[in-house]
């Protein structure tokens, strides 16, 4: 099914669009890493996407590319949704950060920051926003021991 | 109850303890430690249907120094768990500790990074009420468990913990 959404960006960055699928209207975009703020910022003011919903990430861990960055993005005026993926290799696991398109984005790549170790290029203030401050690795990580607890002050017994 | 009008200007004799704890027993102050979904069944234990007033322990304190027994409502995590060991040790003696539902009990269906496995590694606990979240009639069942044990204790024998 042709999807204009699509289109749209792999005419723009043909040497950036990995990959594109559409399921039912669930319309994914595939995008190298380099080119993911690029990217975002056509959809904010070349297509409209005036609201990032959701950011997060996904650990794919016996994988190679390790992580994936996922964006949701969603257009007020013309009730479109998008999503946007990038790859993440584990040996450097940064992207540029949005936070200077969508303010919206600071704490939720600190929220990523903190679960998953993504460093985030440009970010004001990267620190962690869940986990308290002493608190060793990404909880999110799948090599983090699920057993592991870290208590701030010493438990009974 | 025409008790009073039968002993008249009389005196009655009884032991300590009893007095003691019967006034307590049935004047609980409670402070509600509410960090989860439970806090919902817990409000309406304190609504006219179940009317915990009944039990003299409706009165709320929202101040861990003026409050004789701590509800634990809701999962509680290591984020939190100085705060919770900070609250308890504003309370004054006497104090009970009371936890509600499964997440504050043992952690609940949360085995992980984040959660304390039960609010008794940081606190003592008297009372455990289990229900996720418990019915407003094991609330109850709890809180005169609760009485019960408080009925036992004596001013001499209750030492700082």
């Amino acid at each position: 099914m042709n999807s204009y959404l699509l289109d749209e960006i792999k005419t723009k960055f043909p040497q950036d669009v990995l990959e594109t699928h559409s399921f039912r209207g669930d319309e994914t975009a595939v995008v190298r890493r380099e080119a993911l703020a690029e990217v975002a910022q056509f959809l904010r003011d070349g297509l409209g996407f005036d609201i990032l919903m959701d950011l997060t990430a996904v650990d794919n861990l016996p994988r190679e590319p390790r992580y994936e960055l996922v964006c949701h993005f969603y257009s007020t005026g013309h009730n479109y949704r998008l999503r946007l993926k990038c790859p993440v290799p584990a040996d450097n696991p940064s992207v540029k950060s949005l936070t200077g398109i969508w303010s919206g984005a600071n704490w939720l790549e600190r929220e990523v920051y903190d679960m998953f170790g993504l460093n985030f290029e440009g970010h004001p203030d990267l620190r962690r926003i869940l986990m308290y401050d002493g608190f060793e690795g990404h909880p999110l990580r799948k090599d983090y021991p699920l057993k592991k607890r870290q208590p701030r002050i010493a438990h009974r017994d | 109850m025409g008790l009073e009008t039968l002993f008249g200007q009389s005196y009655l004799t009884t032991r300590l303890d009893e007095a003691v704890n019967w006034a307590r027993k049935y004047s609980f102050f409670q402070y509600p430690f509410v960090t989860a979904c439970c806090g919902m069944e817990f409000m309406s234990v304190w609504a006219s249907t179940y009317d915990i007033a009944r039990f003299g322990a409706e009165y709320p304190r929202f101040s861990p120094r003026q409050a004789d027994v701590l509800f634990v409502v809701g999962t509680v995590n290591e984020k939190l768990a100085p705060v919770l060991k900070r609250v308890y040790d504003q309370m004054c003696e006497p104090k009970w500790v009371v936890s509600f539902g499964v997440c504050a009990t043992c952690g609940g269906f949360y085995d992980n990074y984040a959660t304390v496995q039960g609010i008794d590694k940081i606190i003592p606990v008297d009372i455990y009420i289990p229900g996720c979240p418990p019915r407003p009639e094991a609330v109850l069942d709890g809180l005169l468990k609760l009485q019960q044990k408080v009925s036992k204790e004596s001013v001499l024998d209750r030492k700082y913990r």
